[in-house]
C-alpha cells in the first residue's frame, strides 16, 4: 500500500534525476491552478512564495493575525549546511550521514540526502533575500557547532535564527501577496480537508474573527501546520500551535506516521508551578560553551558556586567524552533524567540540572585580553570581558532567562530540565511529499520525513526551508502536470457543503455541551497522562493505562466540557476546544504506537529495552521501519509499514563515546 | 529570588467587536504567585470567569517567549507594561505587589482597530511591507551566500534593526500613533545590505506612502517608541529613514 516513490539509482544522483525528469507545467497553465498552503511558518510561506513566483494562484491560511507570527520564529539555534566554509572536513554526504545517524536509524536514506544537497541553496537564498546572518570580520559567513555533529555547519542570527529566518520568507511571501500571486487568509483556522474523488480539492476554514465558516477550493493542498508537541500541555511550542489540520487529513485517510517519535529538549527553563503555561527553551547553542553538571553528592544544600569543582558530577562530560556536553538531544535529556531520578537534581523542585558559563566566561576572558595585547589584568578584568563576549554570543538567551526566573545567569549557573520541543512523527508522505491522500501534501514538521527517530538541532529550519523553497515547487508540478484539464470546482460542489456541514455540526455539539469544566482543565489533564506514561521514557504497562486514561478523558471532555460564548464570533475558548479535542484522539495514537514498537530508538525509549548502561536498545531485525496508522474509526487504527532500507550507511549502535 | 502571592485587583477594557462600544470592568484575581508571567495571571482570571459563566477576556498571544510579537497589552499606561525591553508574555507577576490595581487596555492607534477586548487588527503592517520591504528575488536566484562579503558592523546594525517583532508597541506609545519606528526599522535593515540597494529609492518611498495611507500619525520625534520597544530598536533608524526618504525624492 506505501509506495514511497523513490526514484531509482545512485544515491547521490536521485534528486537530480527526479528533477530532470518529472513532469513540467507551462506557465500559461500554472496561471489556471489553485494552490492551497495552509500554514506560514518556515514550510508554509516558502512553499506559498515559491508557488507564487512559479505563477500559480496560491491562498495562504494561518490562524494567527499575521503570517510572520507562525512558531518557527521562535527557533533560536541555527540552520545547518554542508557549506564546508570552515574547512573542517564537512560535505553533504556528512551532513547526511549525521543526520541519519542521529535520527537512530528510521528515516529514509533518500529524503535525507536530498536535504543535504539543497541545504546549501537555502543559505544562499536566504543572504540573497537579505537575512542577517551571524558574520566574521572579514564579512563573511560565521559558523557555530550543534549537537550531534563534529563540525561546524550551523548559520546563526544572533540567538534568533529562526526569526530572522521566517521574516525573510514572509517577505517574500508579502511580495507575492502584493503582485496578486496569493492571497492571505490570516486569522483563519482549517478544520476539513475535502476530498472528491478521492483526492484533496479544498478545505473548510473557519474565520476566527467572524466565527463564519468558509469553503476554499484547491487543486492541490499543502499542510505546512507544524507539530504536535502540544499534546503534551506543556512544551516549548506556541499555545496556539495545534495538530487539527494534520489529524483532520488523518481522518481523511492520510496515514499518520512514527507519532511516538517525540523530541524531548534538554534544555529548557524548569517548570516553577501549577500555573506554567508553557516552557521556554534555551537554545541548544548554549551547549557549545556551557557545562551541565550536577553535585555529586546527594541531598546537596549549598549554592551552586560555593561546591568545589571536585564535588561536582559533569556527567555527560563523563559518560561521552567524545561528543562530551554536544550529545544529541535525546542521548542529554535522558542523561538529565537519570540524574535527577536518582536525586541529584538541584533547584527547589530538584527536577533541573546546572548549565554553567563561569568556565567559558573565563576561557573567553583571557581570549580576549591575549587578542588586546594585555598583561597583568586582575581576574575580574577577564571576567569582565569573558562576559562581554558571552553577551555578544548568547546576550538575548541570557535576557530572557533572567525574566523569567529572575536569575542572574552571568553569575550564577542556570537551572535546566529537559521539555517537550519537536515531533519526528507527522503525516506520512513520499517522496514527493504527498500523503496518501493524493494532491495532499505535507511539508516541514507536519510530516514525518527526515528526523527519523531523534532529530539533531538546527535542522528543522532547514527541512522547512528545503521543503518550501526547494523540493514542493518541482514535486508538486509532477502532480499538476495531470490536473491542467480539471477546472476549478465550484465550492457549491455537495463535497464542500457535506464537509461544511459535518464542521458547523461538530462545532454545535461542542458549544451544546455546556458541561463544568474548562478546556483548559482537559488539556493539562491529558498533557499530564501522555508527559509521565509518554514521555521520556515509557513502558508497555505505563502506556496501556495511558490509552484506557485517554480514552475515558475523551468521553468526559465530550460530555462535560464548557464553552463560553456564541459560534458567531470571536471565541478562543471554542478554537482552543476544537484542538484540544483532536490532541486527545492523537494522545490515544501516540500510546498505541509507542506500545507497540518494542524497542527503543531516538526519542523513543522503551525501559524494557536498553543496554546495561542504560542507552537506547535498538531491534533494527523487527522495527526498521516506519510505522504509519490508518484511521478505522473511534480508538480503531491499522497499522502498515514502510521498510526502511540502507544502503549506503550501514546502521550501528549509535555511539557519541 | 523570594517568591511571594499577592491580590489584586484588575481594571480591563471590555469590547464585544469592533461595531460595538467598549469598556473597562473590575475584575479581583487572588493567589497569584510572583513567579507567574502576565498573561498566566490572565490565564487565572479566565479560567475564573468561565467557571463563573462570564465572557473570557480575548487577548492576542502566541510563542510566549517575546519573540513572535502577538501580545500587546497596555499596561497601567505603557505598552508591555514597566519592564523595559519586554513584551507582555515576559512580564512576570514580581513586578506587581499585593493590593495593586492594574489597569490594560488595547493598543490604541486608529490604524489598528479592536477586534475584542485587548486583540487589535493589526494587518496594516502587513501592508506596509507588501508596499516594500523584500528583497525581490525568487527562490533559485540565489549566487553563494559568500560571494559578497558585508562588513561585520553593517551586517550587525542590519540585524539590529531586524530584530523588530512588529508587535505594535511604539504605534501604541505614540501619542500621534506613528509607526515610524516599525517601518524605520525594516526600511533600515534593506538598507544597509547589498542586496537592497537595487530597490532601495523606491522601496522607501513606496512603504512611506503605505504607512501614510493606513492612517498611521507623523512621527514628532518624542523618541516614546523606542523608549517602550521591547528589543530596543534605535530611533536612529528613523533618522536613516527619514535621509533614505529624501535621497529618494531627490533621485526622482
Amino acid at each position: 500500500m506505501l509506495n514511497s516513490k523513490i526514484p531509482a539509482g545512485n544515491l547521490e544522483k536521485k534528486w537530480e534525476d527526479y528533477k530532470g525528469h518529472c513532469k513540467l507545467v507551462n506557465p500559461a497553465n500554472k496561471r489556471k491552478l489553485e494552490v492551497i498552503v495552509v500554514g506560514t511558518g518556515l514550510a508554509g510561506a516558502s512553499a506559498a512564495a515559491s508557488l507564487g513566483e512559479l505563477g500559480y494562484k496560491v491562498k495562504a491560511f494561518c490562524f494567527q493575525d499575521s503570517p510572520r507570527r507562525a512558531h518557527s520564529i521562535a527557533a533560536q539555534g541555527g540552520i545547518n549546511a554542508a557549506k564546508n566554509y570552515q574547512n573542517d572536513g564537512d560535505s553533504v554526504f556528512r551532513l547526511f550521514y549525521d543526520t541519519i545517524k542521529g535520527g537512530d536509524y528510521r528515516a529514509r536514506e533518500a529524503n535525507v540526502h536530498r536535504l543535504a544537497e539543497v541545504s546549501v541553496n537555502i543559505i544562499d537564498q536566504c543572504v540573497a533575500q537579505g537575512v542577517p546572518f551571524a558574520r566574521e570580520y572579514g564579512g563573511l559567513l560565521s559558523n557555530r557547532s550543534f549537537g550531534g555533529t563534529q563540525v561546524q555547519r550551523t548559520f546563526y542570527a544572533a540567538g534568533q535564527t529562526g526569526q530572522q529566518l521566517l521574516i525573510g520568507a514572509y517577505q517574500a511571501l508579502e511580495r507575492q501577496v502584493a503582485l496578486g500571486n496569493v492571497t492571505m487568509y490570516s486569522r483563519h483556522e482549517m478544520l476539513e480537508v475535502v476530498k472528491i474523488d478521492g483526492k484533496a480539492r479544498g478545505i473548510i476554514a473557519r474565520d476566527l474573527v467572524s466565527g463564519n465558516l468558509e469553503k476554499h477550493f484547491g487543486h492541490a493542498v499543502l499542510l505546512c501546520t507544524g507539530g504536535y508537541g502540544n499534546v503534551f500541555y506543556l512544551s516549548t511550542n506556541a499555545m496556539g500551535s495545534n495538530v487539527t489540520a494534520a489529524w483532520k487529513a488523518h481522518r481523511q485517510g492520510a496515514l499518520f506516521s512514527n507519532p511516538c517519535f517525540t523530541q524531548i529538549h534538554p534544555t529548557c527553563i524548569p517548570v516553577s508551578g501549577d500555573h506554567q503555561s508553557k516552557l521556554t527553551l534555551m537554545s541548544e547553542s548554549l551547549r557549545n560553551d556551557g557545562r551541565i553538571w550536577v553535585p555529586k553528592n546527594l541531598n546537596e544544600t549549598r549554592k551552586a558556586v560555593d561546591i568545589p569543582e571536585e564535588e561536582r558530577d559533569y556527567y555527560l562530560e563523563r559518560r561521552y567524552p567524545a561528543f562530551g556536553n554536544l550529545v544529541p538531544r535525546d542521548v542529554a535529556s535522558r542523561a538529565a533524567k537519570e540524574r535527577c531520578d536518582a536525586g541529584y537534581g538541584v533547584g527547589t523542585s530538584k527536577q533541573a540540572v546546572y548549565l554553567d558559563y563561569a568556565a567559558a566566561i573565563l576561557r573567553y576572558g583571557k581570549i580576549e585580553a591575549g587578542k588586546q595585547g594585555l598583561e597583568n589584568v586582575t581576574q575580574e578584568q577577564i571576567i569582565a570581558m569573558g562576559k562581554e563576549v558571552v553577551k555578544e554570543k548568547y546576550g538575548n538567551l541570557f535576557d530572557m532567562y533572567a525574566k523569567i526566573t529572575g536569575e542572574d545567569p552571568y553569575e550564577v549557573p542556570m537551572r535546566i530540565y529537559p521539555a517537550v520541543h519537536y515531533t519526528m512523527g507527522g503525516l506520512w508522505v513520499d517522496y514527493e511529499l504527498q500523503t496518501t491522500v493524493p494532491g495532499l501534501y505535507a511539508l516541514g514538521e507536519a510530516n514525518f520525513s527526515e528526523h527519523g527517530a531523534n532529530r539533531l538541532g538546527a535542522s528543522a529550519l532547514m527541512q522547512g526551508l528545503a521543503d518550501g523553497y526547494f523540493v514542493i515547487p518541482y514535486t508538486i508540478g509532477n502532480y499538476l502536470a495531470d490536473e491542467i484539464y480539471s477546472k476549478g470546482v465550484d465550492t457549491n460542489h455537495p463535497a464542500f457543503d457535506e464537509a461544511e456541514k459535518e464542521v458547523l455540526a461538530r462545532i454545535e455539539k461542542l458549544m451544546s455541551i455546556k458541561g463544568t469544566q474548562t478546556v483548559e482543565s482537559f488539556h493539562k489533564r491529558l498533557g499530564k497522562i501522555i508527559w509521565d506514561k509518554c514521555g521520556m521514557a515509557r513502558n508497555a504497562e505505563g502506556l496501556k493505562q495511558a490509552i484506557a486514561e485517554v480514552q475515558a478523558l475523551k468521553k468526559e471532555f465530550w460530555s462535560d466540557v464548557r464553552i463560553p460564548g456564541e459560534i458567531n464570533e470571536m471565541n478562543p475558548e471554542l478554537d482552543k476546544a476544537n484542538r484540544v479535542a483532536d490532541f486527545i484522539e492523537l494522545g490515544e495514537l501516540m500510546c498505541v504506537d509507542a506500545l507497540s514498537r518494542n524497542e527503543s530508538c531516538g526519542g523513543h525509549f522503551r525501559e524494557e529495552y536498553q543496554t546495561e548502561d542504560g542507552e537506547a536498545l535498538r531491534d533494527d531485525e523487527n522495527f526498521m521501519y516506519v510505522a504509519s496508522w490508518e484511521f478505522k474509526g473511534e480508538h480503531n487504527w491499522e497499522l502498515h509499514k514502510e521498510e526502511l532500507k540502507y544502503e549506503v550507511i550501514k546502521p550501528s549502535q549509535r555511539n557519541y563515546k | 529570588m523570594e517568591h511571594y502571592n499577592m491580590n489584586l485587583n484588575l481594571k480591563v477594557w471590555r469590547q464585544k467587536n469592533k461595531n460595538t462600544k467598549g469598556t473597562f470592568k473590575m475584575y479581583r484575581v487572588e493567589n497569584i504567585s510572583s513567579e507567574m508571567s502576565f498573561l498566566e495571571m490572565f490565564d487565572v482570571l479566565n479560567e475564573q470567569l468561565i467557571k463563573d459563566g462570564e465572557s473570557p477576556v480575548a487577548f492576542d498571544h502566541d510563542c510566549r517567549e517575546g519573540i513572535c510579537g502577538s501580545c500587546s497589552m497596555y499596561i497601567n499606561g505603557k505598552p508591555h507594561g514597566p519592564w523595559q525591553a519586554n513584551t507582555t508574555c515576559q512580564l512576570h507577576m514580581r513586578a506587581f505587589k499585593d493590593g495593586d490595581t492594574i489597569v490594560v487596555e488595547p493598543w490604541r492607534a486608529d490604524a489598528f482597530p479592536v477586534i475584542k477586548d485587548l486583540m487589535v487588527d493589526r494587518s496594516a503592517f502587513d501592508r506596509i511591507i507588501q508596499a516594500g520591504g523584500y528583497i525581490s528575488v525568487n527562490t533559485g536566484n540565489a549566487v553563494d551566500g559568500n560571494t559578497l562579503p558585508i562588513e561585520k558592523q553593517k551586517a550587525d546594525d542590519a540585524f539590529a534593526a531586524a530584530m523588530c517583532i512588529g508587535c505594535g508597541a511604539c504605534v501604541a506609545a505614540c501619542k500621534n500613533s506613528s509607526a515610524m519606528l516599525f517601518l524605520s526599522a525594516k526600511v533600515s535593515h534593506l538598507a544597509l545590505l547589498p542586496q537592497g540597494a537595487p530597490e532601495r529609492t523606491t522601496r522607501v518611498q513606496n512603504m512611506v506612502a503605505q504607512m501614510d495611507k493606513e492612517g498611521f500619525g507623523s512621527c514628532t520625534n518624542t523618541g516614546a517608541c523606542e523608549a517602550t520597544c521591547p528589543k530596543e530598536i534605535s530611533i536612529t533608524n528613523i533618522a536613516r529613514l527619514n535621509s533614505e526618504y529624501i535621497a529618494a525624492s531627490f533621485a526622482d
